[in-house]
């Protein structure tokens, strides 16, 4: 077993990237460091989303379809207005909140995609600098700006259909959409250079083992991702949707014919066929997402200053919690809430493996400005 | 820079780009009437039904229905085309990685682009007609993608040092 100094040493035979591609407080740790930080805070905002938020609102939901069905019992056109209104309104608490969930990790990868350009793309380092800042920013304010619409509507808005939190989101995807233009504009200057030399393929260098399972389990995890969303659309899409809209009809109708039992039966059946499009949605969509992260963070191995045996800890942590969590989401269907207990145990690994790597990136920061500082 | 990593990258910037305008395009001029339509035909027909008029009642749900199937579709291919660019473009920064000779890699390279290509492209036509075209577009390009995915994979193992 080699000590932890060789396995740093050995490390290096492969590739450590320089002050030069990783200069401090410079766009691309920004947008590293940022991108890792988005990713961490939208993933632990899903997890207390998921535990407080969901469950509870769809149960609401449900509530005013019942009220709903039975407004139409009684022949009461005010009172199925009255539920109609409160779904919506769940439905907007459930919305933005699964929006701010998406767009931070989105975001998130973005900026380590971002990072990833960032030697291709033509522009002073300071306007670098600033572009990710600016990204950044608009990366915090507009997911910010999403979750905070259910809460304050209207109130104080100039506006008659748009409140201060959804101006202040736009304003947060502005910020992003210039930084993309800003980014865009730098690698248009790449192609049309003749001058600048081609970028060094750094991230083609390194061929360990951690970065190596991180690049094959993230493409087997896409796969996977792939393989159960076509499975889903083949055999059962068009049977969920139209049962979706037998069991609205008979809510509706077996109300009005004087039938409760079949409008309550329909109800339940609802209420179990939502639960299940949710949960495959959600199969699918964070399989495939954990998948182009480990990819991602494949790629940012040489960046992660930790010896082989943590590097490999935690890719081994970050695809084990991201097969964990997508799998025992679909299990929730069978086993309730033990199986979504799983999940959150899961999503715990990964976001665990995430601190681990970060922690790697932030010592790589620390050695290369202390070698700075020594060699000044 | 090789042709695989070229058609992955470019390939991925185009279509995220296009993916972008038609998300814009649809948000501006149909998402939000789309959900309009849907929410007031499924109050139109519990409000008709609470009336007892079951007739109008039936058709505002298979309205509300019909509205929820053109718009999961329409979202979805926007959705999916976003995605898949981003895959595409990760995919082309990492594929110098893939152990095989370039010309295998540039044949799991197409096979991506034509497969996100195609893929989305199936479902949202699906929203204009419910025949087999549409169906057999969105099963090819997404074969295309799983097949290609998997060749992937394969050489992202192929290439790790011991």
């Amino acid at each position: 077993m080699p000590s932890r100094a060789q396995a740093v040493k050995g490390s290096a035979a492969n590739f450590i990237p320089d002050r030069a591609s990783f200069p401090p407080l410079g766009a691309r740790r920004t947008f590293v460091i940022g991108g890792i930080l988005l990713i961490l805070a939208g993933m632990i905002f899903g997890d207390i989303f998921a535990v407080f938020v969901l469950n509870q609102n769809g149960a609401r939901i449900s509530e005013s379809f019942s009220a709903a069905t039975q407004a139409v019992a009684a022949g009461n056109v005010t009172g199925v207005s009255r539920a109609f209104q409160n779904i919506g309104e769940r439905l907007e608490n459930r919305g933005t909140k699964v929006d701010a969930h998406v767009h931070m990790i989105g975001f998130g990868y973005l900026a380590l995609m971002l990072a990833l350009l960032q030697p291709v793309v033509v522009l002073s380092e300071i306007a670098k600098k600033r572009l990710a800042w600016l990204f950044l920013a608009g990366s915090v304010l507009l997911p910010v700006g999403v979750f905070l619409i259910h809460y304050v509507g209207l109130a104080d808005s100039p506006f008659a259909a748009i409140g201060w939190a959804s101006i202040f989101a736009d304003l947060g995807g502005l910020f992003v959409f210039v930084a993309g233009i800003g980014e865009f504009a730098g690698l248009w200057r790449y192609g049309r250079s003749r001058t600048h030399p081609a970028a060094a393929d750094e991230f083609s260098r390194d061929k360990r083992w951690s970065s190596c399972a991180l690049l094959t389990g993230g493409a087997l995890l896409v796969l996977i991702g792939f393989l159960h969303g076509a499975y889903y659309a083949g055999f059962h899409l068009y049977a969920s949707e139209a049962k979706d809209q037998a069991l609205v009809s008979a809510m509706a109708i077996g109300a009005a014919s004087n039938q409760p039992v079949i409008a309550a039966q329909a109800l339940h059946d609802y209420d179990h066929l939502q639960v299940a499009q949710a949960v495959n949605i959600a199969v699918h969509s964070h399989i495939i997402e954990f998948g182009i992260l480990a990819i991602l963070l494949g790629l940012f191995q040489p960046y992660v200053f930790l010896s082989e045996r943590w590097k490999r800890i935690w890719a081994v942590l970050l695809l084990l919690g991201s097969f964990i969590l997508p799998f025992f989401v679909f299990m929730e269907l069978r086993w309730g809430l033990l199986a979504g207990g799983i999940a959150d145990v899961g999503g715990l690994l990964v976001v665990i493996a995430l601190f681990g790597m970060l922690t790697g990136i932030l010592r790589n920061i620390g050695r290369l400005d202390a070698a700075d500082e020594v060699a000044r | 820079m090789n042709a695989s990593k070229r058609l992955l990258i470019i390939g991925g910037l185009a279509l995220g780009i296009w993916a972008m305008g038609f998300g814009l395009y649809y948000a501006v001029f149909i998402e939000h009437q789309t959900l309009d339509q849907i929410g007031s035909s499924l109050t139109s027909g519990f409000t008709f039904a609470a009336q007892r008029h079951l007739p109008e009642a039936h058709a505002a749900l298979a309205a509300s229905a019909q509205g929820t199937y053109v718009y999961v579709r329409q979202v979805d291919a926007h959705g999916h085309w976003i995605g898949l660019a981003m895959l595409l473009i990760v995919l082309g920064a990492a594929f110098d990685r893939v152990g095989f000779g370039e010309r295998l890699r540039f044949i799991l390279a197409l096979g991506l682009f034509v497969g996100a290509v195609t893929f989305p492209l199936g479902v949202l036509l699906e929203t204009l007609s419910r025949g087999f075209g549409p169906k057999f577009l969105a099963i090819a390009g997404s074969a295309l993608i799983i097949l290609s995915l998997a060749g992937v994979a394969a050489g992202f193992a192929r290439a790790s040092d011991p």
